[in-house]
């Protein structure tokens, strides 16, 4: 029996009961579908965390006050509780390490801000003129301070596109007015363009101005809360790391590493961190649908076994006119790989509507990988097999006299 | 080309034997129609399990064709089944949902015939079973008995064997188209020289035959050639 004739007595079969066969497939569809559904949301909101890490800088290695404190005080962005961190660590790590191409040190504190009758709390970033290359910051208005500013502790400031809004009105321009910040008058010389950043609090609500008048006026001290540090190329980042951490250990003169009163970590360090914890949830997620899979592959061994009774006459027939074990076994797998197969791609094509779904609704974004539909499609596949083997097997073995005589 | 010799069959049920068969020779010569006929629980469906090659004697030789069948294996028979054995069955054992030319090509399939070659061949064995051509499509619920039995003589036709087994062929029909269906028989030997052997208990039904064996209790009581035998039937 030759691979063509085979496929036809199968589909014959198969379509000799469409409702048994439809039915059946079902359960192999909604597990080949959730998994196909979750792995493209999953993937999808690592996608977006991706995107939200790389949008705060390249190749960027950030140093904070304090001891780590595990993944939640990694991803935070507020304020350091220690503070160890002052301007002259940033000066050591300007001066001595040469694998960074630029530095920018920074001191965030949360401020109340007021103009002609408005007024907002916001975060208040004292910075340098490097901070816009090294975080990937673009004007829309205006310019960002100068290092004569800075240097001179000028009190100018640029306001994040949200910021603008709540002080000044959507779409007004700012430059040239003044704001105060804490009761300190700050001329505005800029506004960012938005980056509409999630996940990581909104990152167009906020004020930037020097560093030098942050510590003078605002904070009163001249501590830092992180000094962002980009690397010259992204295989720079772990050696630049080992580099900081040496020089500050030894700048801050502590000889254990044990008791090291900073961090450092760069951002792959943060998205491997965050995209922990979508994993995971992916992870959990497949295997609940994968369970539906493995129901699904006992329905299908179940149908298969009433086939094979029901149909036993017509085996000892077959066997009667020369068909070997072989023959018959073949033919009852063929069928139930055919139909976890077909449930496979319905499943495919029904989790990849729903991940479309999903995204095209805006609920999530979402990502179908290909490799995941191929591993869907296999395992479809080698369901049909393993729970089509032991119905297939029974009917091989069927004894031809007592199939005939089956009633 | 059929020789039976001590042919006997014993079934085992726990510590007790049951002998179905207790030596059984004969000869089959070609072209011969022969009736085996005895009463139920004689012995001759176990006996045509055997000649069909569905199951091997306890001892002696069955040689079908100069082939000696009584060692051989699953694979083997099937193989025997598959290219030398024609079966028509009293339930008639058509797949309900194929149509009849379906039917008819279902050995061809595992005898591995190309598709041209099989239509051509159901075609052939079709109307050598004497089903009206406009039949040829129908499914066989649509059949009556006696067409349905035709389609399964056809079927036994289709690969060319060197032996048609009938298993009590008319055993669910009326007797209007069991003469039908026998005078088919007789027809596909005289005209086509096939050999048939039928199983039958019915004695109406062996007259047909142009030999009649009887068996009771798993041994051969009389084996005699009928009146109207055809005088080059036997050897």
């Amino acid at each position: 029996m030759n691979i063509t004739d085979l496929f036809v007595e199968t589909y014959t079969a198969l379509t000799s009961n469409k409702v048994r066969s439809g039915l059946t497939v079902l359960g192999i569809v909604i597990g080949i579908s959730s998994v196909i559904a979750m792995v493209s949301i999953g993937s999808g909101a690592q996608a977006t965390i991706r995107d939200n890490i790389s949008a705060i800088g390249s190749n960027l290695v950030l140093v904070t006050p304090g001891t780590q404190r595990g993944p939640g005080a990694q991803v935070s962005q507020g304020r350091g509780t220690a503070r160890t961190l002052t301007q002259s660590d940033a000066n050591a790590i300007t001066r001595e390490i040469s694998l960074a191409a630029r530095v920018a040190p920074e001191q965030t504190g949360r401020y109340q801000v007021t103009t002609k009758g408005k007024n907002t709390n916001t975060s208040v970033i004292g910075t340098t003129g490097e901070y816009p290359y090294v975080r990937k910051v673009n004007v829309s208005l205006g310019s960002w301070f100068s290092a004569s500013q800075v240097s001179s502790g000028a009190k100018v400031a640029v306001l994040g596109p949200t910021t603008r809004d709540d002080l000044f009105g959507e779409g007004e321009n700012p430059v040239g007015e003044t704001v105060r910040i804490k009761g300190v008058p700050y001329k505005v010389v800029g506004v960012t363009a938005s980056r509409g950043g999630t996940g990581f609090g909104n990152q167009d609500d906020m004020i930037f101005v020097t560093l030098s008048s942050a510590q003078r006026y605002l904070a009163g001290e001249s501590y830092v809360t992180t000094i962002s540090v980009e690397a010259k190329t992204a295989e720079d980042m772990t050696m630049m790391q080992s580099d900081i951490t040496t020089l500050l250990l030894r700048e801050h003169r502590i000889t254990d590493p044990a008791e090291q009163d900073f961090t450092v970590f760069n951002q792959q360090d943060i998205a491997a961190t965050a995209s922990s914890v979508t994993q995971t949830f992916t992870v959990l997620l497949s295997a609940i649908a994968g369970i539906s899979l493995l129901v699904g592959g006992i329905g299908i061994m179940n149908m298969m076994l009433t086939t094979v009774t029901e149909r036993t006459k017509e085996i000892g027939l077959r066997k009667a006119i020369g068909a070997t074990e072989r023959d018959i076994g073949m033919q009852f797998l063929l069928e139930s790989v055919l139909l976890t197969l077909l449930g496979g791609v319905i499943g495919i094509l029904l989790g990849v509507g729903v991940a479309m779904g999903v995204s095209s609704l805006g609920i999530l974004k979402t990502e179908v990988p290909v490799s995941a539909v191929l591993l869907a499609f296999s395992v479809a596949g080698v369901i049909g097999i393993i729970f089509g083997y032991y119905p297939a097997r029974r009917a091989a073995a069927l004894d031809p006299i007592s199939a005939l005589r089956h009633e | 080309m059929i020789t039976l010799k001590n042919i006997t069959k014993v079934y085992h049920s726990g510590d007790i034997d049951y002998p179905a068969l207790s030596g059984i020779s004969f000869t089959i010569l070609e072209g011969e129609f022969v009736a085996i006929m005895g009463p139920s629980g004689s012995g001759k469906s176990t006996l045509m399990h055997i000649m069909g090659a569905l199951d091997t004697p306890t001892s002696g030789t069955y040689i079908l064709d100069g082939k000696d069948m009584s060692t051989l294996r699953d694979v083997e028979l099937a193989e025997i089944r598959k290219h030398r054995i024609g079966f028509v069955f009293q339930s008639f054992n058509l797949l309900p949902r194929a149509t009849v030319l379906r039917n008819v090509m279902l050995p061809l399939l595992y005898a591995g015939v190309s598709k041209e070659a099989r239509i051509l061949r159901a075609t052939q064995a079709l109307y050598d079973a004497g089903l009206p051509e406009s039949h040829f499509e129908h499914r066989s619920n649509q059949l009556s008995g006696g067409q349905i039995q035709r389609v399964a003589i056809a079927r036994a036709l289709v690969n060319e064997p060197k032996l048609i087994l009938a298993d009590e062929p008319t055993g669910n029909l009326d007797t209007k188209t069991g003469q039908v269906v026998l005078e088919t028989f007789r027809r596909l030997n005289r005209e086509h020289r096939r050999t048939i052997v039928l199983i039958t208990h019915e004695p109406e039904v062996a007259e047909f035959a142009d030999r009649v064996i009887v068996i009771r209790d798993g041994l051969i009581v009389s084996d005699q050639s009928t009146p109207h035998a055809a005088p080059n039937s036997r050897a």
